[in-house]
């Protein structure tokens, strides 16, 4: 065992190793987007957000442009190329007519999405017929397939990495169902022939092909035409397939900026049940606040990396030391040491398992016993078969009898009790809302429990408490304000996601900082609903009576003019005390540091300076006021 | 600091009964005077004990009475002293009257503070309240307890009263014990005063508040049901871990003749350009940068300043939702209570009302707080009812934090029910399952729920504190064992297990464990090792093959003791020089080695592979010329055995020929070769004791 001097004064939620395990991100994609520019996606228009007809080419350009700036957020090592094919102008490596793949200086044709690359194509619309045009390429007299042409680029960009560590994706945006239409007889069949076949060996290579159909006002797009079979669509699928594709579109816009986490598990412990008889358990972090990324210190003239040195230095010599072996604490006027290894051994309560210690009803956890966010454990047979049977066996006794375990989890940083609440799966439709397993909540000690109830206990009499009445308002209030589908997810982090368009606003050198929308706020309008303003208003005259509001002003006016009195007392004898010194000249003098704390405050003070900090820092606030 | 000083007055009953408990009342009380010495070092305290057959109070000598009453301690400044004096409680011989204690107490605080330090007065008392409390000369009891609760409260002080009821409740004491209850219960009505019953001794540790936190709101304002109905609240922390000290880093660089030598140490830090090292940026030069997928996009602080969200402070109600909804593992933090402004009265009834619906239609409230001015985020949380039992205790709500969208990870886990057969447990495995979940009870009816986070102390704190205590004696002091109350925390308590051994047997023998033969050997760890073959066999081939390994796995450079090839591990990591620290390292490591085999033994199955570890670690002392090392650990080995009922592997030693390293072996030895195999000789008569 091995023992990292650190490692005993730290915490557990900052190990290294869990900092390893969050920041991971999830295993990369390569996708590719063909987004269709042939003359219809501009002629055919639909009516946008605001009312205004918007051509089915911008929809699909803007919708892009808002996904990829979310994806370099939540998943920064995904690699993407965009693809515009049926252009006047061609730019592959294959030199293929009607293809045109979109990019940037300094970058890949499939790579990171960098900065650059997200601001051009904001703009490409702009310079679009000038510097690609639009030109359907699929015409009869040629043999030219600019469809085919475009699988076959898209293949061709996503040869790269293994399709084992990376998920391959082509995203085809269109409005044409039927390619080939304007073709006939054999050279048509041929066409529709050889395009499948490209598609079908793209997908013979791991690349998965998804068709973003546009559909026209008043003609649905038909996908059994060309892509059912390009796509592998049948039967069911292909009835679902039209209105699925239209809620991905919106789920593609209104994506929520996120980071993604790779499945892993944070460590693997084991769980003694009984003397001898233990198994095996992963844990995870499903649930942990999201910070706002890593900050790297840049020199803030060359905008270069930092990194920072620590060194130790002796306060009495000055001199430099290693990393020092001890660590002391004052005790009775003394310096008592300990080293680390002693350290270490202090906290070595337990072996480092987790141990069951009973059971109790699940009453008899509390709302305040909690102190850190909990660690779901799953069953592992992967070293002890055996480990998953047990586990289901006593998570089916836990839930049946509406207990929990209580256990001793002796990790290193904090050896603690835990509690273990079984947790059944919830499914719905979309999928899995709550996986099946434990959840490890930390208990606290004695230590970490205040007593704050009683700190204002009645020792005159009984404390009031509320009548029947009160409560029957009550009660028909909480019926009237009631969030009957609330999820604990469904509010994003205004502070995180404002966080987020800040740093893209400046990385994309938007003009205007954005408007974040704070969905935490009070729905102020349903509850001026008259149902609930009558509940509410019944419950306020039921508990402060009629006119309670002048009441309250009282009070608070009360309590606000002794403290405000106290201050205007305070800064009047100030202003009186100050006018006696000669500022100036004991400022050029040096003497302010012969004067008292309090001395000094009657400056500050009758200057309305703050009037915090030590000496030192009041006197360079003193003359800093006086611009000296 | 000397502003919030303290006063405390420890009344510990002694009498007969109380024998059995004094030691963990003599731990718990010396730990709070150590937290004190070390946290609140202008606390003062005085000691009064009662049941003793001498009496020595003021009380007595001015006013007569007071009996058996002996005031060990008059109050002084927290010291070392006080440490001592709580660690030698002496054993009285009579029973004691609680109330003559507390009015000898209340005596002591107000001859010593007058009306000063309002507030700050307490008393507490430590008493198993069996005897009864003699007749006043007029009135009744209860007359007499108003009487004093009363004074107690015109003077500003506290009481908590600790009543430990151990588990052998006499019936015929039955009509005294409720007397008694209904007696300090007064105190209650009456003062700030707290009474907590506990039965084991592992909750009395918990029980007395060994460390005073004078608690902070974090928010005093409106409570916004909507814009125009608040309700005035203040918010205070319910829960906040105590954490480890912090301990200063030790400088030994000043010379030892200064006197006035801080020991500390700084430090230091230096940005340095990542391309070219010997460039320093000072630290005003610096800029933060985040990542913006490839690139890394400064932004100057007061970039970040003008832009951040800054939401106004406020809490303000979204909305009521059934309790269900919120599923306990989403709370993230530690724990807030929400009291309604205590000299607000409507305030305290509409709290109540509402905490009471709460409770009553099993609803809980969905909160936006904002608790400063200048916050830079929001909170969102779930206030759940706490309806007061108590009277006097106003009714509150405890609030916990719940993530945001972007906290949660949504991560796929298998069904169980799609799990294959061979891993669902059929119905005899179930019922077993079902026994052992209902057996192995901690919370059994119409007795104490064991374990109680309320009652149960940080045994790491209690154990940094005890040897801190040892080492302010000898500054080379053992890590002191945890001792058996503490150890009801972390390990289960043999009187269930023993209780419930046949559920748990029949538990054992329902589920059968097998190690995945897939694995390769290096990786296994979680099974016990069953070593094969005869044990003397195995350790020669040990020998014989780590001989060379030592060569062979030095150039790998071990620098752990794994858990597969410990001894291998040991010998080339003791083997390297390239730095001089390899050999204590590896002999630290190897130490922990055996510990955790022999701790984590089941019926000495592990014993021979610790046996291979021991003998490693000897012969590498040796050649190291490092004997204490290995002495004084076969010393601590053998003491830490003791202690947690392994003494067969003491046993098992002895058989084994294992010997301290001797003064022929090792230059440095103190053991003479006589002396050699004095550890186990001794080991005889105190194993059989």
């Amino acid at each position: 065992m091995d023992m990292d001097p650190d490692d005993v004064f730290r915490d557990e939620e900052d190990d290294p190793e869990n900092d390893l395990y969050q920041e991971r991100q999830a295993s990369k994609e390569l996708l590719v987007y063909l987004v269709d520019a042939s003359p219809k996606m501009f002629n055919i228009t639909c009516p946008g957000e605001d009312q205004k007809n918007e051509s089915h080419f911008h929809v699909a350009v803007s919708c892009i442009a808002q996904f990829i700036k979310v994806q370099i957020i939540n998943r920064p090592y995904d690699e993407i190329a965009i693809c515009f094919f049926n252009t006047r102008e061609k730019k592959n490596l294959q030199d293929l007519n009607g293809v045109y793949v979109f990019n940037v200086a300094e970058r890949e044709h499939l790579d990171n999405l960098t900065a650059r690359f997200i601001r051009e194509f904001d703009c490409v619309e702009e310079s679009f017929n000038k510097l690609i045009g639009s030109e359907y390429g699929i015409v009869s007299g040629s043999r030219d397939n600019s469809l085919y042409n475009a699988f076959w680029v898209a293949q061709a960009l996503l040869r790269k990495g293994s399709a084992k560590t990376a998920d391959k994706r082509i995203l085809l945006l269109t409005n044409e169902d039927d390619p080939f239409g304007n073709i006939k007889g054999v050279t048509k069949l041929d066409m529709a022939r050889t395009t499948l076949q490209r598609a079908k060996d793209a997908q013979d290579l791991g690349i998965s092909i998804e068709l973003l159909p546009l559909s026209r006002p008043n003609e649905e797009f038909n996908v059994s035409l060309c892509y059912a079979d390009l796509i592998g669509l049948d039967g069911d699928d292909l009835a679902q397939f039209m209105p699925l594709a239209g809620e991905r579109f919106e789920d593609m816009k209104k994506q929520l900026r996120k980071r993604m986490f790779k499945k892993r598990k944070v460590r693997r412990i084991t769980f003694m049940i009984a003397s001898g008889l233990s198994i095996e358990l992963n844990t995870y972090a499903l649930i942990r606040p999201t910070a706002p990324g890593t900050i790297t210190w840049l020199d803030s003239v060359t905008n270069l990396p930092l990194k920072a040195e620590r060194s130790f230095i002796c306060a009495d010599t000055g001199a430099l030391v290693q990393e020092p072996p001890k660590r002391f604490q004052i005790y009775k006027n003394e310096e008592i040491k300990f080293s680390t290894e002693e350290l270490s051994e202090i906290k070595r309560v337990s072996t480092g398992s987790l141990r069951l210690l009973g059971f109790k009803p699940l009453s008899c956890l509390k709302d305040y016993h909690n102190l850190r966010p909990s660690t779901f454990v799953s069953p592992s047979d992967e070293e002890v078969m055996g480990s998953t049977c047990i586990f289901i066996a006593l998570h089916r006794s836990m839930i049946r009898l509406k207990r929990f375990a209580v256990a001793f989890y002796g990790s290193s940083a904090r050896p603690q009790l835990v509690g273990l609440v079984a947790q059944d799966e919830i499914v719905d439709a979309g999928g899995q809302l709550e996986p099946p397993g434990m959840h490890m909540i930390y208990l606290p000690y004695s230590e970490d429990i205040r007593l704050i109830e009683e700190l204002h206990s009645e020792t005159t009499g009984n404390m009031p408490s509320a009548t029947e009445d009160q409560i029957q308002k009550a009660t028909a209030l909480m019926k009237r304000v009631d969030l009957r589908d609330f999820s604990v997810c469904q509010f994003a982090n205004p502070a995180l996601q404002s966080h987020y368009a800040v740093v893209q606003a400046l990385a994309l050198d938007e003009d205007e900082m954005p408007e974040i929308n704070d969905e935490t706020l009070p729905d102020e309008e349903g509850m001026a609903r008259p149902g609930i303003a009558k509940a509410l208003e019944e419950f306020k005259v039921s508990v402060y009576g009629e006119n309670y509001d002048e009441e309250n002003e009282n009070t608070a006016q009360g309590k606000a003019n002794a403290a405000s009195k106290k201050r205007k007392v305070a800064s009047e004898d100030a202003l009186v005390k100050c006018a006696y010194y000669d500022w100036p000249k004991l400022a050029d003098d040096g003497k302010l540091k012969d004067l008292t704390v309090q001395e000094l405050k009657y400056y500050v003070t009758a200057h309305k300076l703050p009037v915090a900090g030590k000496k030192e820092a009041l006197i360079s606030r003193i003359l800093t006021h006086m611009g000296k | 600091m000397a502003r919030n000083k303290e006063g405390l007055i420890l009344l510990v009953d002694v009498g007969p009964t109380m024998h059995s408990v004094l030691p963990e009342i003599q731990k718990v009380c010396s730990l709070l005077i150590q937290k004190k010495l070390v946290y609140s070092k202008y606390d003062e305290v005085g000691v009064v004990v009662f049941g003793t057959e001498d009496t020595k109070n003021d009380l007595t000598k001015e006013v007569g009475g007071y009996e058996h009453v002996t005031v060990l301690q008059p109050i002084k400044v927290v010291d070392g002293d006080l440490v001592d004096v709580m660690q030698q409680l002496p054993r009285g011989t009579v029973p004691g009257d609680f109330m003559d204690a507390i009015v000898v107490g209340m005596d002591m605080l107000i001859k010593k503070y007058q009306e000063t330090i309002k507030g700050k007065k307490r008393i507490c008392l430590i008493t198993n309240a069996m005897y009864p409390i003699k007749d006043p000369y007029e009135g009744t009891k209860e007359d007499q307890v108003y009487t004093i609760a009363e004074q107690m409260a015109a003077h500003g002080m506290k009481i908590d009263c600790i009543v430990f009821k151990g588990n052998q409740i006499h019936d015929t004491h039955d009509s005294i014990i409720k007397e008694n209850d209904m007696l300090l219960s007064i105190f209650s009505k009456k003062t700030k005063a707290k009474a907590v019953r506990v039965e084991s001794s592992t909750s009395l540790l918990g029980a007395l508040r060994t460390r005073n936190i004078s608690p902070v709101t974090i928010y005093r304002g409106d409570l916004e049901l909507s814009s125009t109905f608040k309700i005035k609240v203040w918010v205070y922390k319910k829960t906040s871990e105590e954490k480890f000290p912090t301990l200063k880093k030790y400088s030994d660089k000043a010379p030892s003749t200064d006197k006035f030598a801080t020991h500390e140490i700084k430090i230091d830090y230096e940005y340095k350009s990542v391309q070219d090292p010997s460039k320093v940026v000072p630290p005003e030069q610096r800029i933060k940068g985040y990542r913006y997928g490839p690139q890394v996009i400064p932004i100057s602080s007061a970039e970040l300043e003008a832009v951040k969200f800054r939401p106004e402070k406020s809490v303000k109600l979204l909305g009521f939702t059934n309790a269900s909804n919120i599923m306990r593992h989403y709370y993230m933090k530690d724990v807030n209570i929400f009291i309604a402004d205590p000299g607000n009265k409507k305030a305290i009834i509409a709290v109540s009302a509402l905490a009471r619906a709460m409770k009553e239609m099993n609803k809980v409230a969905i909160l936006r707080c904002v608790w400063r001015q200048g916050q830079t985020n929001v909170v969102i949380g779930v206030l759940t009812p706490n309806v007061s039992e108590n009277d006097n205790i106003a009714d509150s709500f405890y609030f916990n934090v719940l993530p945001f969208a972007e906290d949660i990870r949504e991560f796929q886990f298998p069904s169980f029910s799609n799990l294959p057969a061979s891993v669902q447990p059929n119905s005899e495995q179930q019922e077993a399952a079902d026994k052992l979940v209902m057996m192995l009870d901690l919370a059994p009816a119409g007795k104490e729920e064991a374990l109680r986070p309320d009652f149960t102390p940080n045994p790491v704190l209690e154990r940094f504190y005890h040897h801190l205590e040892l080492k302010s004696k000898h500054p080379d002091a053992a890590v002191p064992p945890l001792d058996a109350t503490l150890k009801r925390i972390t390990e289960p308590d043999p009187e269930v297990i023993s209780q419930n051994k046949l559920v748990i047997d029949e538990f054992r023998r329902c589920f059968d464990l097998k190690e995945n033969p897939k694995l390769k050997k290096s990786t296994r760890r979680l099974l016990r090792d069953r070593t094969s073959g005869s044990f003397g066999g195995e350790v020669v081939k040990n020998e014989g093959r780590s001989t060379d390994l030592v060569t062979s796995t030095s150039t790998v450079k071990v620098e752990t003791i794994g858990d597969s090839t410990p001894v291998p591990d040991f010998e080339a990591m003791i083997s390297r020089r390239d730095s001089p620290e390899w050999v204590s390292k590896a002999i630290f490591g190897m130490k922990n080695k055996v510990f955790d085999l022999v701790e984590n033994s089941y019926e000495g199955d592990t014993y021979p592979k610790a046996l291979e570890c021991l003998v490693a670690l000897r012969r590498g002392c040796v050649i190291e010329q490092e004997p204490k090392q290995f002495n004084n650990f076969l010393h601590h080995l053998y003491r830490f055995c003791q202690e947690k009922d392994l003494s067969s592997f003491c046993e098992f030693l002895a058989s084994k020929d294992i010997t301290l390293i001797t003064k022929t072996e090792a230059e440095d030895s103190e053991i003479a070769e006589g002396d050699a195999r004095s550890l186990f000789v001794k080991a005889e008569p105190n194993s059989s004791k």
